[in-house]
């Protein structure tokens, strides 16, 4: 069996798996799981940047801002044109993923030629400047109050009574495998070899006839590319954009969330993108069960999470460098024949 | 195939926790009684809101919904409404759209409330206002001027309560015409509807060129020099200002900086005192002769019934929180709601509360009229001009009504109710 194919079957099994998920699980249920699918697809293409080709980004943040606004203007135009249906929305998410690739080429190109604290610089220039440019072009951005998206109810072939947040979940979960797939077979690849050559020892990469500028870029475009994806699937989720959605603490949070679920490993984005969508609520629902007085209760709301988070981050990494991936595969039966 | 096994290894842990989550969660749905209205049984009513708690326009903000809930355990502790209890969750949203979006859904989805009641500001609710409608839940007493909480067609079960950006516009707009003729105006809004209505009426009265200069600003930038040195610069006399109290005081403590003394004139959602002296801290003296307009009775008016009623429910139910507009706004509201959940009777659902607010009629602290009806789902349609004298804040002059068009802006001759003697409303 090819690996292609052997990551086709799990892909098929993971989608029906899941199928039968999304027809078990209450409606707010099914928003968090496409939540966290749209996430998904951004931590999955971060962790392809920063575990295999040691490339940081503190902006990836942006580059989801980017696909998300792409698709609301899209889906807003198609609107506005009298052009619906879910053919429309496909599109939409097409044009998303195009524009994160060119703002990801754009970025890829300064970046190739930077290292270290001064890539990181760039990246986070380009996070801290997004609702800027939302405030200077207010007339297409509409500034901090952001657009609106449009968006289809279910197609009317599911049922008239077919719960909206299920069909967004399907949409979701359904980019996420697209791009666990695609991202399986590329760290698999020839591309993914020299992805791990040029992180561990360019002079070596390029010695051994490795493009090492080519290469960077590249994978800046990839994983740009899977984020725009997860930023138009969070448009389509809340029907609306705004700076506030896309701000720095979402680009450092997607980070956090690769490195505590195991950086450089997919299934590792898997933990991350997770953790993002359940440790804000269950910091709620601790805090929501606690008795506290008004005032205490106030100044936990809001605070608990991020310090439930960076706690988090500090344990796993004495506790478990490798991450909670890599906890789970020293708990699993291992085979010392891989790596 | 090891690093497959892990990857199917982790979808697999991915469903047992979304399972284990359903299965925590399936025993909260509350309900149980014979009739399946949602967040509604024989003994309790579960009502939700989005506030700013963190954040920037927190300033102020995060009293409103404690007050509001003060209010409700008061009327529960006199027997609740129709022998219902109510019970009042709020979730922080930071003032953050994005994140009014989760917390809504959490709010309907899986708490089940029976409606949305005062969710906070322009940007954040107008992002709920599709997902509240598709699920049939009635949205009350939105706390925001917005103009776009009155569109009975297109949001049948959405009602403001303030009085909207462009009445407000207009009544400021009014005092400045007949009392500063003459004098330059510039305007500063927020960069969103509250800032575009308030505006709308400020020159429908002063007319497209009696605005001199005029900006925005946005809450993430705490920067406000460039617009007022651009309105020092046009040589404006009078500013009027559309903000939230954290830029009020910022307009004017920069004015201040760069020894620019014009005139403010500032919405009512900005211009509380306590709130601008406590942002101010050793600068409060700025606030002195500041303008502003109000529909509620103010904290000052130590004689008013409504705010020894409302100071004596925030001593009992409120921990004793320092007492300033935004509880009397949150207590309003309260009141307000209560009075509607009793004309909606003891058969409650999600149309008849929407019916009681819709067949109006309402009076309670308010100085301008309520003017809920079936076509008109905005709720004050009036205020009085408030002043800043010797630390003191006070109404002066008549009260004013209009309309967000061209409509006159004319005086208002209705006095306010007195509360009931045990301060809970009746039917």
């Amino acid at each position: 069996m090819t690996t292609g194919l052997r990551h086709l079957l799990w892909t098929a099994a993971a989608a029906a798996a899941l199928l039968a998920v999304t027809y078990a699980i209450p409606p707010f249920r099914n928003y968090q799981l496409a939540t966290a699918a749209a996430y998904l697809c951004a931590t999955a293409g971060l962790t392809v940047l920063v575990g295999l080709s040691g490339q940081l980004s503190l902006g990836h943040g942006a580059v989801m801002a980017v696909g998300a606004y792409a698709v609301a203007l899209s889906q807003n135009r198609f609107a506005d044109a009298g052009l619906t249906g879910n053919g429309v929305l496909a599109a939409s998410l097409a044009l998303g993923v195009l524009a994160a690739l060119v703002a990801g080429l754009i970025v890829g190109l300064a970046a190739a030629r930077l290292r270290g604290p001064y890539l990181a610089g760039v990246t986070l220039a380009v996070a801290v400047a997004l609702p800027a440019v939302t405030t200077v072009w207010a007339g297409v951005f509409h500034s901090d109050q952001g657009l609106s998206v449009y968006l289809e109810p279910p197609p009317a072939g599911l049922g008239y009574d077919f719960p909206l947040e299920r069909w967004q979940a399907w949409l979701a979960l359904a980019g996420a495998l697209l791009v666990m797939l695609l991202l399986a077979n590329l760290v698999r690849s020839r591309f993914g070899r020299s992805l791990r050559a040029v992180r561990d020892d360019e002079v070596a990469a390029r010695l051994a006839g490795i493009d090492v500028a080519r290469t960077q870029v590249l994978a800046f475009v990839v994983s740009a590319g899977c984020a725009g994806l997860g930023g138009g699937l969070m448009a389509v989720l809340t029907q609306s954009v705004s700076p506030g959605a896309y701000s720095l603490t979402l680009s450092l949070f997607l980070l956090m969330a690769v490195v505590v679920g195991g950086l450089g490993r997919l299934a590792g984005a898997v933990w991350g993108a997770l953790l993002l969508v359940v440790l804000p609520d269950l910091t709620h629902t601790i805090v929501a069960s606690l008795t506290l007085s008004p005032a205490a209760a106030q100044r936990l709301e809001g605070n608990l999470p991020l310090a439930v988070f960076g706690l988090t981050l500090i344990v796993v990494m004495i506790a478990a460098p490798g991450g909670i991936s890599g906890v789970v595969r020293r708990l699993t039966p291992a085979s010392p024949l891989r790596r | 195939m090891h690093r497959i096994a892990q990857r199917g290894i982790a979808l697999a842990a991915c469903v047992t926790l979304f399972a284990a989550t359903v299965g925590c969660s399936s025993d909260d749905n509350g309900g149980g009684g014979k009739a399946a209205v949602p967040g509604v049984t024989d003994t309790e009513i579960v009502i939700g809101t989005h506030m700013p708690l963190t954040g920037p326009a927190s300033a102020g903000y995060s009293k409103i919904a404690p007050a509001s809930k003060a209010y409700f355990d008061f009327v529960n502790a006199n027997g609740g409404v129709n022998g219902r209890k109510i019970t009042y969750k709020v979730m922080d949203d930071g003032y953050n759209p994005a994140n009014t979006q989760q917390v809504v859904r959490q709010l309907v989805l899986q708490d089940k409330v029976f409606a949305v009641l005062n969710g906070l500001g322009t940007p954040t609710h107008s992002g709920v206002l599709d997902f509240l409608k598709t699920n049939r839940v009635p949205d009350l007493f939105v706390a925001s001027g917005s103009r776009s909480w009155d569109q009975p067609d297109k949001y049948p079960g959405t009602f403001g309560f303030n009085p909207d950006y462009t009445v407000e516009g207009k009544i400021l707009a009014n005092y400045v015409k007949t009392n500063l003729a003459g004098q330059k105006v510039c305007f500063l809004g927020q960069s969103d509807d509250f800032g575009t209505d308030s505006l709308a009426g400020v020159e429908q009265v002063l007319g497209k060129d009696g605005v001199t200069a005029k900006d925005t600003y946005v809450v993430t930038n705490t920067n406000v020099g460039p617009q007022i040195g651009k309105f020092k610069a046009a040589g404006c006399q009078v500013v009027v200002l559309a903000t939230v109290p954290g830029f009020t005081a910022l307009a004017l403590g920069t004015a201040a900086r760069l020894s620019y003394k014009p005139q403010f004139v500032v919405s009512n959602v900005g211009g509380d005192l306590p709130t601008l002296a406590k942002l101010l801290g050793d600068a409060k003296g700025l606030t002195e002769g500041l303008l502003g307009a109000n529909y509620l009775p103010l904290m000052f008016d130590a004689n008013d019934p409504w705010i020894q009623l409302f100071q004596k429910v925030n001593k009992d139910y409120n921990g004793g929180a320092e007492f300033d507009g935004n509880v009397i706004y949150g207590m309003s509201v309260a009141y307000l709601f209560v009075q509607v959940l009793l004309a909606a009777g003891k058969d409650l659902s999600r149309d008849s509360l929407i019916a009681a607010v819709e067949k109006g009629g309402y009076t309670g602290p308010g100085l301008a009229p309520l003017r809920y009806a079936k076509s008109d789902h905005s709720g004050y349609g009036g205020e009085r001009m408030v002043k800043v004298s010797g630390g003191v804040q006070q109404f002066f002059g008549p009260t004013y009504e209009t309309d967000d068009a061209d409509g006159p802006v004319k005086e208002y001759a209705g006095t306010p109710a007195t509360p009931p003697a045990n301060g809970v409303p009746t039917a």
